[in-house]
């Protein structure tokens, strides 16, 4: 609805402010004169009169005459199906590159999602008036620099539909770390995004690796510590929404999926397998690395070759790898240089990703290993 | 929409220093100004009037009622306006999709689009 009113009236303080109108017209009327046949029309109709109302009563916001030319709709007579689904237009929007990334994930979050500024802002760990402001900000921006309210054109696609997904893919990572609400929310997304995409291979491709990765989250933790893959109750994960996540996987793959998403997917899908196929993971973060140029899944793919019982060859990847701000990295050095018994070595590294680390469950995790180091 | 585009050269080989520009071969120096052209010839854009380089620059400000000088634009020089233009446009990727041929954005300078009036 809200996405709808955006696209009519291009201007997203107006459209939240004559969907709350409706909604307060709605709770008033319907449980007096019944609930009209179309719930949705009639408050999208609603609404839109109302903005249309506040525009002609206020002559000051003249400059957006194109509303005014609108003929008149009539409440209750307009059809479900005359309105269109314009989220697609509207996660576009929010996903502008010329809007702060962190930015672009509270308007999705806002306008999409439907949070409230207070959930956001809690999610995000900062004040709620910061969010607000932040929130005002962009909205603000996508009015006055003309960001346009549409699904980008065929050569802008790519790079475009790269960012929406990175969106997702980074609401859905918060979650992971811990808030689960927001792993949820960013399915959500992630599977709105195939509906309106049917045919984009990364978007079912993000989808697949969310459900798989999201399947193995009650198994993730164990009072409030992280617990390895393999240390994992199985019996914890939902085999039914991994096998959800590899029937989309199926799907990216036979629309000729082989983007990041599909592939770390693909890895997802491989790693949630007993037992593991190793050097297939190990090849499948190469190729990663390649398409990404990410050191990340270069590191991964030193775990993936350790486990194929080279720790000696897998150090010596990590040791290339320029990560230094990265727990992660240290964290893996630890387990290498435990393996290969050099426990002081291990020690250290061990402190270095404590330093590093912020999420409380990983922490744990990690002083729980170097304590065992001693033994 | 109406949006001004501010040109900085940041790194820029432009004509105006000798050296930097002798160092771009003469297809590079025809394809710079080929590209300033096309710009030029767009429909919706008027170009700025000319300006100097920025070590031409004065900048002035007033304290206690008393006006100083400085020698120099406002921020650095290599972060000072270049040059500018006006373009009417659908929306803010068209902008970008203009910005983005100008011969700056690739060579070490930056350009900022401004949206302009409607407020």
């Amino acid at each position: 609805m809200l996405a709808n009113l955006i696209g009519y009236l291009g201007d997203f303080e107006l459209a939240e402010e004559a969907a709350q109108e409706a909604f307060a017209i709605a709770a008033e009327r319907w449980p007096r004169d019944g609930t009209p046949a179309n719930p949705r029309a009639w408050l999208v109709t609603t609404a839109r009169n109302r903005a249309v109302d506040r525009i002609r009563r206020d002559r000051t916001l003249a400059a957006k005459t194109r509303l005014l030319d609108v003929p008149e709709t009539v409440e209750d007579e307009i059809e479900e199906t005359t309105i269109p689904d314009e989220r697609l237009e509207l996660i576009f929007t929010c996903c502008h590159p010329a809007l702060a990334l962190d930015a672009q994930v509270a308007l999705t979050l806002r306008t999409l999602g439907g949070l409230r500024t207070d959930e956001i802002a809690r999610a995000f760990l900062v004040e709620e008036a910061t969010m607000a402001k932040r929130l005002v900000r962009a909205k603000g921006k996508i009015g006055a620099a003309g960001i346009p309210f549409r699904v980008p054109p065929a050569h802008l696609l790519p790079d475009r539909l790269a960012a929406v997904l990175a969106v997702v893919y980074l609401i859905f990572n918060e979650g992971y770390g811990g808030r689960g609400e927001l792993a949820a929310e960013a399915i959500r997304l992630g599977r709105a995004l195939t509906e309106l995409m049917p045919d984009e291979p990364e978007a079912r491709g993000l989808l697949a690796l969310m459900l798989v990765n999201d399947a193995r989250r009650e198994a993730r933790f164990a009072d409030g510590t992280l617990v390895l893959l393999r240390d994992q109750d199985r019996s914890l994960w939902d085999h039914d929404q991994i096998a959800d996540g590899r029937a989309e996987l199926d799907r990216a793959l036979a629309l000729g999926g082989r983007g990041p998403y599909a592939l770390q997917a693909a890895l997802a899908s491989l790693h949630a397998e007993e037992p593991q196929d190793w050097p297939q993971i190990a090849a499948l973060y190469g190729e990663l690395a390649r398409l990404t140029g990410s050191p990340i899944a270069d590191l991964n793919r030193a775990v993936a070759v350790a486990e194929t019982g080279e720790a000696e060859a897998a150090l010596a990847l990590v040791e290339r790898l320029e990560l230094d701000r990265y727990h992660y990295l240290h964290a893996t050095r630890a387990e290498l240089l435990r393996r290969l018994d050099r426990v002081e070595d291990a020690h250290a590294a061990y402190g270095r990703a404590l330093k590093l680390v912020r999420s409380e469950a990983e922490r744990r995790f990690l002083e729980q290993r170097r304590a065992e180091l001693r033994d | 929409m109406k949006y001004m585009l501010l040109i900085h050269q940041g790194d820029t080989p432009t004509p105006r220093d000798p050296e930097a520009w002798s160092r771009l071969s003469e297809d590079e120096q025809k394809e710079v100004y080929g590209a300033y052209q096309a710009i030029n010839e767009t429909p919706g854009v008027s170009s700025g009037v000319q300006m100097q380089p920025p070590e031409t620059a004065t900048t002035v400000r007033v304290q206690d009622g008393k006006t100083l000088t400085t020698d120099g634009p406002f921020v650095a020089i290599k972060e000072a306006l270049g040059g500018y233009l006006f373009f009417e446009a659908d929306d803010l990727d068209a902008a970008i999709e203009l910005a983005a041929r100008i011969p700056a954005a690739r060579m070490g300078g930056a350009i900022e689009v401004r949206p302009i009036g409607e407020r």
